[in-house]
C-alpha cells in the first residue's frame, strides 16, 4: 500500500519557542497511526499544519501523492480537534448539515450521509434537539459523526475517547476499525497509552517539537525490551543466583529476572531445570508503551526548546 | 466565496429565527410609537379648562376679550366686588379672577393681580400671561394711534435671504431640515456601528469560548469565517433597519388619523434642535406648507443612497475590528472592554465632528472628518444632508467613498490576521504589542 501522508522536515517556530522542529514521517494508507507526546510537545501544531490551519515555516506535506493544497484537499481530511465544541443553540440535524456543507458536500449529499450515520449510531431521535440539551458523551458522538461524515481519506482524531463511557467508547472504537478497513487512514493523537497499544499499528512519539520515536508498536517494544522474563516455578529453590541473570522481584512462586549481557533465556531455563524444580511458566516481559513513554519524556524540560540566543 | 455565503447564511438565519429578534424588531418601534403617542395625547388633551373672571373696572377692554385658546377662558364681569369674586372662586364658578382697578394706567407700570383658588401650573401661567400681554399691548398701540398693519410691517423679520452660488434660495426652513436630517442620519450610523459591531464581537467570542472555531477552521479559512460572520450580521442589521423604517413611516401616517388636531402641536413642540429651527422659520411664513416645501428641497434619494453606502461601508470597516477584538479575548467581558477603547474612540470622535459639521458643512474639520475613513460614515451624512454642491462637492464625495472602501479593505486585512491567530489561542489576554505582531508578521 502507498503512503497517504508524508511530512518532510516540517518546521514551525513561534516567537518564543520551536513548536515543531524538523519533523518527518510517513503514514501508510489504511493504517491506524498514533501520534503521541506529552502536553505541549507540538502535537496540536503538527496536526494544525496537516489540516491546513497553519502553514509550516518550512518543509513539505504530501497528501495522497500530491503536495498538500489546503483549499482543495480539505474534503479529504476529517479533523476532530481536542478543543472541540458545537453551536449550543443550534439544532443537531442542522448543525451536522452545516458542518458537512462547509466541507463541500451538497445539501442533498450531506442529508443522505447524516441520515445514514444517525441511524447507525442510533441518534435519529436527536435531530431536533439542541446541543445544549445533550450530555457530554452524546455531543462527543455527534462530533465524531460530523468528523467522518464526508468520508475523508484521512481522519484525525485528537483524544477521541475523552468523556465517553466504556460502552460508547467501544462503539466509536469499532467505527474506527471499520473505517480503517474500508481504506481510511486514521491519525490518533492521545496520551492514553493503553488505547494506543490496543488500537494503533504505527506510532510516532514527539517531545519538545522533535520526533523521538517512530515505528510499529511491536518493533518499539522489542527495541526497548530489557531482557526481563517472568518465571513461575512449582517450588522456589533456596538458592537463586547465577551468572546469567539477576532476580529483580519475587512474588510467591513467581520470579522476575533480568538476563545479563552475553546470556540468553536458555541459560536461565537450564539453570532452573538443573535445580530440580518444575518450570510452570516462562515468558518475556515487554515494556508497556506507558513505560517507554515515561522513560523517554521524563526529565526533559520544555524550556530546553526555547531559543537560547533571543538577546543577540 | 461559496463558503462565506454558507457561513453568512447560518449567521443570518440563526439570528433572524430567534424570538428575541422578532421582539426587538417589531416591538421596539411599537413601544416607541406608543410612548410617543401617549406624550402627544397628554399634551393635546388638557382637559382642565381655566376660567378667569375679569372685572374690568377701568373699562379698557371695551367688553371685548377674544377667547383664542379654548383651554383658557376669559369672562368679563361688571360691578362685582372682590368679596363677590372670592365667593365665586369658592363656589368654583371660576378658577381665578383679575380685577382691573378703575384708575388703571394703561401706559404705566402698574401690575395686575390674578387671584386663583389653587396654585396654577407654570404652563397655564405662561399662557395666561401671554394672552393678557398681547391684549394689553394691542390696546396700548391703539392708544398711541398705531395700527396693526403698521406694526406688522415694522416687525417683518424676513429681510435677509440666503442664496448660494448655485443660485438656489436657501430658506431657513431648508437649513433647519438639512440640519435635522443630517443629525439624525449621522446619529443612526453611530448607533448602527455600535449595535452590530458588538454583535459581531460577541459572535466571535461565542465561537471561541465554545471551542467551535477550531472545528470550523479545519474546513473553512479563518478569513472566510470572519467575513461570513460579518456579512451575515450585516444582513441582519439591514433587514432590521428596513423593517424599522417601514414601521416608523407607517405609524407616522397613522398618527394624524388618531389625533386630528395634532399638526399645530407638533410644530410647537420641537423634539430636536433641527426641528426647532425649522419650526421657528416655519412660524414666520406659512408653517406646514413651508416645512413641506423644505422637505421637498431635500434630495432624499441621494441621502438614502448615501446612507446605505455609509451604513455598509462603516459597518464593514468597524465590524472586522470588532471581530479582531472578539477573537483576542476569552470569556472575560472586561478584557474586551479595554481592547475596545481604541475602536470606540474614533466613533465618538466622529460623533463630535458630526455635530459641528451639521452646522457648518464646509469647515475644514468637517471636510477632514468626512474624508478620513474612520470618521467619514458619520460625518459625511451630516454634510450630505445639505445637498450636493452646497454641503459637499461631488469630488469630495467620490474621494470619501473611495477612501472608505480602501479603509475597509485595510482594516479587514489587518483584522483578518489578528483574527486568524487569536481565534485559536486560549489563555491570557494578548497585549497590544502581541496583537500588533500578529497583524504584521508574514504568512
Amino acid at each position: 500500500m502507498g503512503k497517504i501522508l508524508e511530512l518532510q522536515n516540517l518546521k514551525k517556530y513561534y516567537a518564543t519557542q520551536k513548536a515543531v522542529d524538523d519533523i518527518s514521517f510517513a503514514i501508510e494508507e489504511g493504517s491506524i497511526f498514533g501520534l503521541l507526546g506529552p502536553n505541549g510537545a507540538g502535537k496540536t501544531t503538527l496536526l494544525r499544519m496537516i489540516t491546513g490551519i497553519f502553514y509550516p515555516d518550512s518543509g513539505h506535506i504530501v497528501l495522497d501523492g500530491n503536495t498538500f493544497d489546503p483549499a482543495n484537499d480539505i474534503i479529504k481530511i476529517g479533523y476532530m480537534p481536542e478543543e472541540r465544541g458545537l453551536y449550543k443553540k443550534m439544532k443537531i440535524g442542522e448543525q451536522a448539515l452545516y458542518l458537512a456543507q462547509l466541507k463541500g458536500l451538497s445539501r442533498a449529499e450531506a442529508m443522505e450521509k447524516i441520515k445514514f450515520w444517525f441511524r447507525r449510531l442510533e441518534m435519529e431521535s436527536w435531530w431536533n434537539k439542541k446541543v445544549e440539551d445533550l450530555s457530554k458523551g452524546m455531543s462527543q458522538k455527534l462530533q465524531f459523526v460530523t468528523t467522518v461524515l464526508h468520508e475523508p481519506k484521512l481522519i484525525i482524531l485528537d483524544e477521541p475517547f475523552s468523556g465517553l463511557d466504556p460502552l460508547n467508547a467501544n462503539l466509536i472504537k469499532d467505527e474506527i476499525y471499520r473505517l480503517a478497513q474500508q481504506g481510511s487512514t486514521i491519525i490518533f493523537s492521545t496520551h492514553r497509552m493503553e488505547q494506543v497499544e490496543e488500537i494503533c499499528d504505527h506510532i510516532v512519539l514527539v517531545n519538545l517539537g522533535k520526533k523521538i520515536l517512530d515505528g510499529t508498536v511491536e518493533d518499539i517494544k522489542q527495541q526497548f525490551k530489557e531482557n526481563k522474563f517472568s518465571i513461575r516455578l512449582k517450588e522456589v529453590p533456596g538458592y537463586t543466583t547465577h551468572d546469567s541473570f539477576d532476580v529483580i522481584e519475587q512474588k510467591a512462586n513467581t520470579l522476575v529476572v533480568k538476563i545479563k549481557e552475553g546470556y540468553s533465556s536458555n541459560h536461565v531455563l537450564q539453570y532452573f531445570i538443573g535445580q530440580n524444580t518444575t518450570v510452570d511458566a516462562f515468558n518475556e516481559i515487554l515494556p508497556s508503551l506507558n513505560e517507554i513513554f515515561i522513560q523517554l519524556v521524563e526529565g526533559t524540560k520544555a524550556t530546553t526548546r526555547a531559543f537560547q540566543n533571543t538577546q543577540s | 466565496m461559496n463558503k462565506i455565503a454558507l457561513v453568512a447564511k447560518r449567521e443570518f438565519l440563526s439570528r433572524v429565527q430567534k424570538k428575541t429578534f422578532l421582539l426587538t424588531t417589531i416591538l421596539l418601534p411599537l413601544l416607541i410609537f406608543v410612548f410617543y403617542a401617549m406624550i402627544i395625547y397628554f399634551s393635546v388633551k388638557t382637559e382642565d379648562r381655566f376660567t378667569i373672571a375679569v372685572a374690568d373696572n377701568a373699562n379698557i377692554l371695551n367688553n371685548k376679550l377674544e377667547n383664542k385658546k379654548d383651554d383658557i377662558n376669559f369672562t368679563i364681569v361688571h360691578n362685582t366686588t372682590a368679596a363677590q369674586l372670592d365667593e365665586q372662586l369658592q363656589q368654583k364658578k371660576c378658577d381665578g379672577y383679575i380685577i382691573i382697578p378703575a384708575d388703571y394706567d394703561l401706559m404705566g407700570r402698574d401690575s395686575l393681580q390674578l387671584k386663583s383658588g389653587k396654585a396654577i401650573g407654570i404652563m397655564t401661567r405662561e399662557k395666561i400671561q401671554k394672552l393678557l400681554n398681547d391684549i394689553l399691548e394691542e390696546k396700548r398701540l391703539m392708544a398711541l394711534n398705531i395700527s396693526k398693519a403698521k406694526i406688522d410691517s415694522i416687525q417683518n423679520s424676513n429681510q435677509l435671504q440666503f442664496t448660494t452660488l448655485g443660485g438656489k434660495k436657501e430658506t431657513d426652513t431648508k437649513a433647519g431640515i438639512s440640519y435635522g436630517v443630517g443629525y439624525i442620519s449621522g446619529f443612526l450610523i453611530y448607533i448602527i456601528l455600535f449595535i452590530y459591531g458588538t454583535m459581531v464581537m460577541r459572535g466571535v467570542m461565542e465561537e471561541k469560548t465554545n471551542r467551535i472555531a477550531e472545528v470550523i477552521v479545519s474546513s473553512v479559512k479563518p478569513f472566510q469565517l470572519m467575513m461570513g460572520k460579518i456579512t451575515g450580521i450585516g444582513a441582519v442589521g439591514l433587514i432590521q433597519f428596513i423593517i424599522w423604517i417601514v414601521l416608523v413611516i407607517g405609524l407616522q401616517m397613522i398618527l394624524p388619523l388618531l389625533f386630528p388636531d395634532l399638526l399645530h402641536h407638533t410644530v410647537n413642540t420641537p423634539m430636536q434642535p433641527g426641528a426647532m429651527q425649522a419650526a421657528q422659520a416655519a412660524n414666520n411664513s406659512g408653517a406646514i406648507h413651508s416645512i413641506m416645501q423644505g422637505l421637498n428641497d431635500v434630495n432624499f434619494p441621494l441621502i438614502i443612497g448615501c446612507f446605505i453606502f455609509y451604513f455598509l461601508g462603516g459597518y464593514f470597516l468597524y465590524a472586522s475590528l470588532f471581530a479582531a477584538v472578539g477573537s483576542a479575548v476569552n470569556e472575560d467581558p472586561q478584557d474586551a472592554q479595554s481592547l475596545l477603547l481604541p475602536i470606540t474612540m474614533p466613533i465618538i470622535f466622529a460623533m463630535v465632528i458630526m455635530t459641528k459639521a451639521v452646522n457648518d458643512p464646509n469647515s475644514s474639520l468637517a471636510v477632514f472628518g468626512s474624508l478620513f475613513p474612520l470618521t467619514s460614515p458619520i460625518v459625511m451624512m451630516a454634510r450630505i444632508a445639505h445637498g450636493i454642491p452646497d454641503g459637499v462637492s461631488i469630488m469630495q464625495l467620490v474621494l470619501s467613498m473611495g477612501l472608505l472602501i480602501a479603509g475597509f479593505l485595510g482594516t479587514t486585512w489587518l483584522a483578518g490576521k489578528i483574527y486568524r491567530t487569536g481565534i485559536l489561542l486560549y489563555g491570557k489576554k494578548p497585549s497590544w504589542k502581541e496583537m500588533w505582531k500578529w497583524a504584521f508578521r508574514k504568512s
